[in-house]
C-alpha cells in the first residue's frame, strides 16, 4: 500500500503515467488441472498484451470494455487492452461465486490469484481457477474463512499483495483490514476508518445526518437485553426492524410488531448475529411499510473522486433476504437519481471513502427515501450495475486500490438497457428452507438462439458446476443470473426463458418461484415493494398454477415425450422382434397431472405421428401440432406449437424433462415441477382399484426441516405444550429455525439431544398419542 | 425339503381354506349359475358356437362380478386385467380357456368354473415373445389343481420350445386341498420345468397375492421375484403356524411382505407400490432381456453419444480416501441416458446390482457401493452379486463391474455364518463366466475382495483403474504394523507413506499387466463401449462337465 500511496498525482497524468507503464503480464504458467478448467470454464489464456493509446482520452476509453460480447462476463472476453500496473498477485478471501468473479477479473488485467479454502472446499471451482490455493482450515467458517491470521498468513507464504475479500466473511471486517495494513498487503476495498465508520449501522447513521442525508426515525445504540429491546420499540414506535449491527444483507435481520416478537427477534438476532460476526451487538430502527429497496452504488479513489451508479432496485425480498433485482429502477426518475446519488456521494466523501460501496435507501411511493446504511464492499448484485454502465467493478476496485485515480468521471456514467438478477438458491421456496446435496445435473442457461446477434446477455456468476456439493457449511447460493436487454421487457424475457432452460437437479432450488414471479402481472408492470411476496403468496408459494394455455403447453409437451419414448421403446436393432405388432404412428393415452400443492387432473391426449412432427389433440377439442427439438431422455425439450385455436398458448417453449417415473415422467413447466402419469386407456381404467398409500401423520412429530444442528431444546418428554410453543432450534446455513409444535399435547419421546446434528426428516420429537389424536 | 413338503403344504391350505369355501359358495352366486344353467340349455336348443361363446364369457368372468369387485376392493386387478396391462395391446393369445378340472370329490363334481383359476398363453412386450400365466384369486381363490398346473406346464414348455420368457404373475391361496396329491404333483411338475428352464430363458415371477407353501418354491426357482407392496406376500408357513409353532406373533405383512423380502431375506429383488406400476415396471424390466440364452442381449435405438465425456467423473472420487461416494451415481453417469435398473435395491446395499444400457445393448453392472459400510464384501453382498453374475452369464450379458472395496467384512457373525462359503461363490460365479467382463477400480481394491470383484485372474478382458485406484494386499497402516513390527510412532508414519507411495496408486498392478490401461475417468463411457465392440464375438468356452459345484 506505501508505494502507491505515493502517487498523488491529478487523475489525467496518472492516466498518462499509466498509459507509459503497459504492463506486459508473462505467459502463463501451466499449472495443475489448469488447462481443464480453462476449457470450461471458457477462459482464454491470458496472452500479453500491447496497446499504445493514442491519447490521453483514448487511455481513458481503453481502461474500460468496449463493447459487451456475448454470454460471458463484460470482462472476460474484452478486447485487446491494457491496464496499469496494480499487483502482481492478489489473494481472494472468499469462495464459490464472487472468488471465481474475482479472480477472472484479475486474470484479465494479468494478475495472478490466489485462492483459499477450507476442506469442504477442496476441489472448488474457484480453487481450480486460481493459479495458486492455500488450505486455511475444517469446513466451519469461524474455523477457516473467517480467520484473520490464516489468511494472513496464506498471504505471506504466497507473496501476494493484495487481497479482495469479496462479500461477506471478512469483507467488513476493520480488524481484518488492520490485520492486512501491519502486514503490508493492501486491502481492495474501503479504508479502516470509513468501514468502522460505515460498516457500523448506528455509527454510520451519525454520520449520514451530519452529512445530510436523511435518515429513517430509529434508535442509534447498543441493545442491552430484551427489555431494553422492548422499551426501545415501544419508544420508536411499533413496527421496527431488529438486526445485528456488524451483520450485512438480510441475515439476523427480523421484524417486530408487538412487545412479544422485539423479545423474540433480540434474542434470535443476537444469537445469530454472534454465531455469525461473533459480535451480538443489534439495532432497532423504525420500520417503514411498503417500502421500496433502492441502493446507489458509489466507486471512489484514493484522491477524493467518487462517482455514484445508476440505482438498483432489490424491492422483492422475503425474510429481508434480496431475491430478484434490477438495474435501473422503474420507480426512479432522472431527478430522484440524481438527488440520491449526491447524497451517497456527499456521505461518501464526509468520511474520505473510496472503493466500491454501497448506499441503501428505502424509498416510498411519493419518491421520498431515506438512508438505511452503506455496505462498505461489493454486492452480491452488483452485476446489474456492471451490465447497464458498461464497468467492471471489480477492476475499478483493483485500480484504485493500488492507488490510481478513477478512469471515470461523472459525466462518463450512462444507463445502457436494463438489467435483471435473480438469485438462485439451494432453497425450497414453499417453506424458505435450505436444501443440501449434490448437483447431480446441472447445466446453465445460454442466450436464446433468437437473441443471438444482439446485445443482449445471459451471464451467470456461479462458483459451482456439475457434480459439485451444496454443503451445510455455507451460504446456498448456487448462482446468480443476469440477465441484460435493451429495455426491462427483453430484460424480464430473457429472463422468463433463461429460467425454463436452467437444469438444476439434485437439490431443492427456487427457480420455481424466480419463474413465476418474473412472470406475473404487477411485477411486470413494476408495481411492486418489499411486501411483494408475502402479499402474492400470503399463504406462501405453491408454484405455478396451471392456466388454460400452460395446460395445453404441458399437454402437448407430454403427447410428444410419450410418443417419442414410446417409439424408442420398440426400436430394436438387434433381438427377435414379433411380426405382427408394428410400432404405432398413433397413440391414445390418459395424462394425470399432479404435484403436492394441486389436485390430480386428468385429461386425455390423442397423438398422431406426422412425419417429424405430431399432432396432439387434448381432451377430443384442443388440436395442436408440435414440432420439438429433444434428445430423447435429455433435459430440455424445446417445443414450437402450431394450431387455430392454442387457449393462448406460447408457439415456442421449453420445458424441462425431469426424470421417468414408474409410470410415465416427470417434468418443469412454467418452473415449477409436475408428474404426468401417462396411461394407456386400459391403464387409466385400472388406476381407479389402485389405493393410496398412507402417509407419516406429521401432526404427532415434529421432523427436521433440513439438516443442521439442534442449537437448543425446549421441551423433556412429559412436558405439555400448546400449539405453535417453541420445541427447538434448528440451525443450517447460519440460519436459526424455530420448530413450533403443530398441536397441543403431551411430549411422549424427544429423540435428539442440544448439539446433535440431525438429517432432514428426521424425527426431533414425538407427541403422545391421545384419544382424540387418535380418532 | 422333500420330506417337509407335504407339511408345508398343508400348512398353507389353511390360509387357502376360508377362501376355497367362500368360492364353493359362489358357484351358486346367481350370476355365474345363469351362465352355467345358459351354456347347458345352449346344448339343447342352440347352435354349439352359442355354447362355445358361452363357455368364453365364462371363462372370462372367472369367479364372477362379485369377486371380482371384491379383488378391486382389495387394489388387486383380475388375472386378465393384469395382462392386459403387462402385454401390448391385442397381442395376448390365449391357451386352455375350455379348461375345467378333473376333481369329483367333495362335490366339486358340480363345482367347475371355466379356465380353472389360471389365464395362460402368449403375447409380445414391445412387440418380443413372452409366455405368460397370470392366477385368477376370484376362482377358487387361486388355487392350483392338476388342470391348473398343467395349464402352466404347457407354456413353460413352449417357451423352452421357442426360446421366450416365462412371466408368472402369481396370486393363489396355494394347494387345491380338494385334489389332494394331484395339486402337490402339479407344484412338482412346475418345480421341474422351473429347473430344466433354469439359465435356458428367463423366468420372472411377479407376486400380486398371496402365495405361500410349496408355492414359494416355483418363485424361487426362477431368475427374478417381484412383489407389490402392501398387497402380495410370500412364505413358507403363514403367521398362524408360527404362532402354534414358535408362540411369535407376526402379521402376514410382517412376516412375508415386500418391505421383508425386499430389505431382510433377499428372496424379492423389486417391489412397486401397486399392480399398474408393478407391470409397467415389469415391462421395462424385460426389455432389458434376451429372450432366451440362444440369443445376444437385445440391442435398442439410443440418443446418448458412445463418445460421451463426463468431466464430472474426473472429480468424483474424494479427495479425502476415507470420504465415502455414490457408486449408483457413477454408474448413472457412464450408462446410457443415465438409466440404471437397480435389482434388489435395498438388500445388502453394500453392493449395487442393476442392468443398463451402452450404445444400446443390455449390460449388468456390479459395483461396490461405498455409501454403506465402505463397500465392503459380507455374506449378503457376496450372494446378492454372486446370482446375478449367473444370470449375466447364463444369458450372454456382458459384466460391468466397478470395484472400490477394502475387503471382506471381519467378525465371529460373518465367519460363523460362513462368509467363506458364501464369499467364494462370487468368486466362482465370476471365475466361471464367460462373457464380456470390463472392470473398472475407481478407488481401493484390496486384499481377497480384489481378486473376487472381476479381476484380470479370473479372465477379466478389459481390467481398468482410474488414477485415484489403490490395489494392495490392504490399507497402508494394517500393512506396516506386519512388515514393520516395534516400530514408534513417527518411523510407522513414515513406513506408512512409503507403503502409499508403492502400493496405493494404480501402477503396480499396471506394472504387472493385472491393469490394461489407467484411465482418464471422464472417457470411462467411451473405453467400455469400444471394449463391447472389441469383445462382441468373444467366444471362450468352460471344460466340458456335468456341471460344476458351486459352493451353495
Amino acid at each position: 500500500m506505501s508505494s502507491v500511496s505515493s502517487i498523488s498525482v491529478s487523475r489525467a497524468a496518472a492516466l498518462s503515467s499509466a498509459a507509459a507503464a503497459v504492463a506486459i503480464p508473462a505467459a502463463r504458467t501451466a499449472s495443475r488441472a489448469l488447462s481443464t478448467v480453462a476449457s470450461q470454464s471458457q477462459i482464454a489464456p491470458r496472452q500479453a498484451r500491447h496497446v499504445q493509446p493514442k491519447s490521453r482520452q483514448a487511455a481513458a476509453v481503453s481502461a474500460l470494455p468496449r463493447s459487451i460480447p456475448k454470454r460471458q462476463y463484460a470482462t472476460a472476453a474484452a478486447p485487446e487492452k491494457t491496464y496499469p500496473k496494480t499487483f502482481n498477485k492478489i489473494l481472494i478471501a472468499n469462495r464459490g461465486e464472487i472468488a471465481c468473479r474475482v479472480i477472472r477479473t484479475a486474470r484479465k488485467m494479468g494478475i495472478k490469484t490466489v485462492a483459499v479454502y477450507s476442506e469442504a472446499d477442496a476441489s472448488a471451482l474457484h480453487v481450480q481457477l486460481a493459479d495458486e490455493a492455500v488450505l486455511i482450515g475444517p469446513a466451519p467458517t469461524n474455523q477457516s474463512y473467517l480467520v484473520i491470521e490464516n489468511i494472513v498468513k496464506a498471504c505471506k507464504q504466497t507473496g501476494a499483495e493484495a487481497v479482495h475479500p469479496g462479500y461477506g466473511f471478512l469483507s467488513e471486517n476493520s480488524a481484518f483490514v488492520k490485520a492486512l495494513d501491519e502486514a503490508g498487503v493492501a486491502f481492495i476495498g474501503p479504508n479502516t476508518s470509513a468501514m468502522f465508520a460505515m460498516g457500523d449501522k448506528i455509527q454510520s447513521k451519525i454520520i449520514a445526518r451530519k452529512a445530510g442525508v436523511s435518515c429513517i426515525p430509529g434508535f442509534d445504540g447498543v441493545v442491552s437485553d430484551a427489555e431494553h429491546a422492548v422499551q426501545i420499540s415501544r419508544e420508536i414506535g411499533y413496527p421496527v426492524m431488529v438486526k445485528a449491527s456488524a451483520g450485512g444483507g438480510g441475515k439476523g435481520m427480523r421484524i417486530a410488531w408487538n412487545d412479544e416478537e422485539a423479545r423474540e427477534a433480540f434474542r434470535l438476532s443476537s444469537a445469530e448475529a454472534k454465531s455469525s460476526f461473533g459480535d451480538d451487538r443489534l439495532l432497532v430502527e423504525k420500520f417503514i411499510e411498503d417500502p421500496r429497496h433502492i441502493e446507489i452504488q458509489l466507486i471512489g479513489d484514493q484522491h477524493g473522486n467518487v462517482v455514484y451508479l445508476p440505482e438498483r432496485e432489490c424491492s422483492i425480498q422475503r425474510r429481508n433476504q434480496k431475491v430478484i433485482e434490477e438495474a435501473p429502477s422503474v420507480h426512479i426518475d432522472p431527478e430522484t437519481r440524481r438527488k440520491m446519488g449526491e447524497q451517497a456521494v456527499a456521505l461518501a466523501k464526509n468520511v474520505g471513502y473510496y472503493s466500491a460501496g454501497t448506499v441503501e435507501m428505502l424509498c416510498d411511493a411519493h419518491r421520498n427515501f431515506y438512508f438505511l446504511e452503506m455496505n462498505t464492499r461489493l454486492q452480491v448484485e452488483h452485476p446489474i450495475t456492471e451490465q447497464i454502465t458498461q464497468l467492471d467493478l471489480v477492476e475499478l476496485m483493483i485500480l484504485v486500490a493500488a492507488g490510481h485515480p478513477l478512469p471515470i468521471a461523472q459525466s462518463d456514467v450512462k444507463i445502457h438497457g436494463w438489467a435483471t438478477e435473480s438469485r438462485v438458491y439451494a432453497e425450497d421456496p414453499v417453506r424458505f428452507l435450505p436444501s443440501i446435496g449434490r448437483l447431480n445435473h446441472y447445466q446453465e442457461p445460454k442466450l436464446p438462439k433468437e437473441y443471438e446477434g444482439t446485445n443482449a446477455i445471459v451471464r451467470c456468476d456461479s462458483g459451482i458446476r456439475e457434480g459439485s456439493e451444496i454443503s451445510m457449511y455455507y451460504d446456498p447460493m448456487i448462482c446468480k443470473l443476469i440477465t441484460h436487454g435493451k429495455d426491462r421487457k427483453e430484460s424480464l424475457e430473457l429472463m422468463e426463458k433463461a429460467l425454463d432452460s436452467y437444469v438444476i437437479k439434485g437439490v431443492t432450488h427456487n427457480i420455481p418461484l424466480l419463474r413465476e414471479v418474473v412472470a406475473e402481472a404487477d411485477y411486470r408492470e413494476g408495481k411492486i415493494s418489499t411486501k411483494y411476496l408475502p402479499t402474492k403468496y400470503p399463504k406462501g408459494f405453491l408454484g405455478h398454477q396451471l392456466t388454460p394455455a400452460s395446460t395445453v403447453e404441458l399437454l402437448a409437451t407430454a403427447g410428444y415425450v410419450y410418443a417419442r419414448r414410446d417409439e424408442r421403446d420398440k426400436s430394436w436393432i438387434q433381438t427377435n422382434v414379433s411380426k405382427f405388432h408394428a410400432p404405432s404412428q398413433k397413440w391414445d393415452i390418459y395424462v394425470v397431472v399432479s404435484n403436492k400443492n394441486m389436485e390430480k387432473e386428468s385429461h386425455k391426449v390423442s397423438v398422431e405421428k406426422l412425419g417429424k412432427e405430431y399432432k396432439v389433440v387434448i381432451n377430443d377439442e384442443t388440436e395442436v401440432v408440435v414440432d420439438a427439438d429433444w434428445t430423447l431422455e435429455s433435459s430440455l425439450v424445446s417445443v414450437r406449437l402450431q394450431g387455430s385455436d392454442k387457449s393462448g398458448a406460447r408457439d415456442s417453449f421449453v420445458v424441462q424433462y425431469s426424470e421417468a417415473l414408474p409410470v410415465g415422467f416427470s417434468v418443469i413447466h412454467h418452473g415449477t415441477s409436475f408428474n404426468l402419469n401417462t396411461y394407456s386407456p386400459a391403464q387409466f381404467a385400472a388406476t381407479q382399484f389402485m389405493k393410496e398409500k398412507p402417509k407419516l401423520d406429521t401432526s404427532r412429530v415434529v421432523l427436521a426441516p433440513m439438516p443442521g444442528t439442534v442449537v437448543s431444546l425446549s421441551v423433556k418428554p412429559g412436558d405439555t405444550v400448546n400449539e405453535g410453543s417453541e420445541i427447538a432450534i434448528v440451525e443450517a446455513m447460519k440460519m436459526q429455525n424455530v420448530l413450533r409444535a403443530p398441536r397441543g399435547g403431551k411430549i411422549a419421546k424427544v429423540n435428539v439431544s442440544k448439539g446433535a446434528s440431525v438429517a432432514a426428516d428426521e424425527i426431533l420429537v414425538e407427541f403422545e398419542v391421545t384419544p382424540a389424536a387418535k380418532s | 425339503m422333500a420330506a417337509s413338503l407335504p407339511s408345508l403344504l398343508r400348512s398353507a391350505s389353511i390360509a387357502a381354506r376360508p377362501l376355497l369355501a367362500s368360492a364353493a359358495k359362489s358357484a351358486s352366486r346367481p350370476a355365474l349359475a345363469s351362465v352355467r344353467r345358459m351354456a347347458v340349455a345352449a346344448t339343447q336348443e342352440k347352435e354349439l358356437s352359442d355354447v362355445i361363446l358361452a363357455e368364453r364369457e365364462a371363462a372370462r368372468l372367472g369367479g364372477g362380478l362379485k369377486r371380482i369387485e371384491a379383488q378391486h376392493a382389495r387394489g388387486k386387478l383380475t388375472a386378465r386385467e393384469r395382462l392386459d396391462l403387462l402385454l401390448d395391446p391385442g397381442s395376448f393369445r390365449e391357451f386352455d380357456q375350455f379348461v375345467v378340472h378333473q376333481c369329483v370329490d367333495f362335490g366339486m363334481d358340480k363345482n367347475k368354473i371355466t379356465g380353472d383359476g389360471v389365464v395362460t398363453g402368449y403375447g409380445t412386450i414391445n412387440g418380443r415373445l413372452v409366455y405368460v400365466f397370470s392366477q385368477d384369486f376370484t376362482v377358487y381363490g387361486g388355487s392350483l389343481s392338476k388342470m391348473h398346473a398343467q395349464k402352466i406346464c404347457k407354456v413353460m414348455d413352449k417357451a423352452m420350445l421357442v426360446g421366450a420368457p416365462v412371466i408368472g404373475l402369481n396370486d393363489s391361496g396355494g394347494a387345491r386341498i380338494q385334489e389332494g396329491v394331484d395339486s402337490l404333483g402339479g407344484y412338482a411338475d412346475i418345480f421341474q420345468r422351473n429347473v430344466m428352464a433354469s439359465g435356458v430363458i428367463p423366468q420372472i415371477s411377479l407376486i400380486m397375492g398371496p402365495c405361500a407353501g410349496g408355492a414359494v418354491y416355483s418363485p424361487a426357482l426362477t431368475d427374478f421375484t417381484l412383489m407389490v407392496r402392501d398387497s402380495s406376500y410370500l412364505f413358507v408357513t403363514g403367521p398362524e403356524v408360527v404362532k402354534a409353532v414358535t408362540n411369535e406373533t407376526v402379521t402376514q405383512e410382517e412376516l412375508g411382505g415386500a418391505k421383508a423380502h425386499t430389505t431382510k431375506s433377499g428372496v424379492a429383488h423389486l417391489a412397486f407400490d401397486n399392480d399398474v406400476e408393478a407391470l409397467n415396471r415389469l415391462r421395462e424390466f424385460v426389455d432389458f432381456l434376451p429372450l432366451s440364452n440362444r440369443e445376444e442381449p437385445p440391442v435398442r435405438k439410443t440418443e446418448d453419444s458412445a463418445a460421451r465425456e463426463d468431466p464430472v467423473l474426473d472429480e468424483i472420487v474424494p479427495v479425502d480416501p476415507t470420504k465415502a461416494y455414490d457408486m449408483k451415481y457413477v454408474v448413472e453417469r457412464i450408462v446410457d441416458d443415465g438409466h440404471f435398473y437397480e435389482i434388489n435395491p435395498d438388500f445388502a446395499k453394500n453392493i449395487i446390482i442393476g442392468f443398463a444400457r451402452m450404445n444400446g445393448k443390455t449390460v449388468g453392472v456390479v459395483g461396490n457401493q461405498p455409501l454403506v459400510s465402505s463397500g465392503v464384501l459380507d455374506i449378503n453382498s457376496s450372494v446378492k452379486a454372486a446370482r446375478f453374475v449367473r444370470f449375466l452369464d447364463a444369458f450372454n450379458i456382458p459384466i460391468l463391474t466397478f470395484v472400490d472395496v477394502p475387503g471382506f467384512l471381519p467378525g465371529t457373525a460373518q465367519e460363523h455364518n460362513g462368509i467363506i462359503r458364501h464369499g467364494a461363490k462370487l468368486l466362482y460365479a465370476y471365475a466361471e463366466a464367460t462373457v464380456p467382463k470390463i472392470t473398472v477400480i475407481t478407488r481401493k481394491a484390496y486384499g481377497g475382495a480384489y481378486d473376487v470383484m472381476a479381476s484380470k485372474h479370473l479372465r477379466g478382458d478389459s481390467n481398468y483403474a482410474w488414477p485415484a485406484a489403490e490395489i494392495a494386499v490392504m490399507g497402508a497402516k494394517g500393512a506396516v504394523e506386519i512388515i514393520f513390527r516395534g516400530l514408534d510412532t513417527e518411523g510407522r508414519r513414515k513406513a506408512e507413506l512409503d507403503y502409499i507411495r508403492t502400493f496405493a496408486n494404480p501402477l503396480p498392478a499396471a506394472q504387472r499387466g493385472f491393469i490394461d490401461d489407467v484411465i482418464e475417468p471422464r472417457t470411462t463411457r467411451k473405453r467400455i463401449i469400444e471394449d463391447l465392440e472389441q469383445l462382441k464375438h468373444k467366444k471362450l468356452t468352460n471344460p466340458a462337465k456335468k456341471h460344476g459345484n458351486i459352493p451353495l
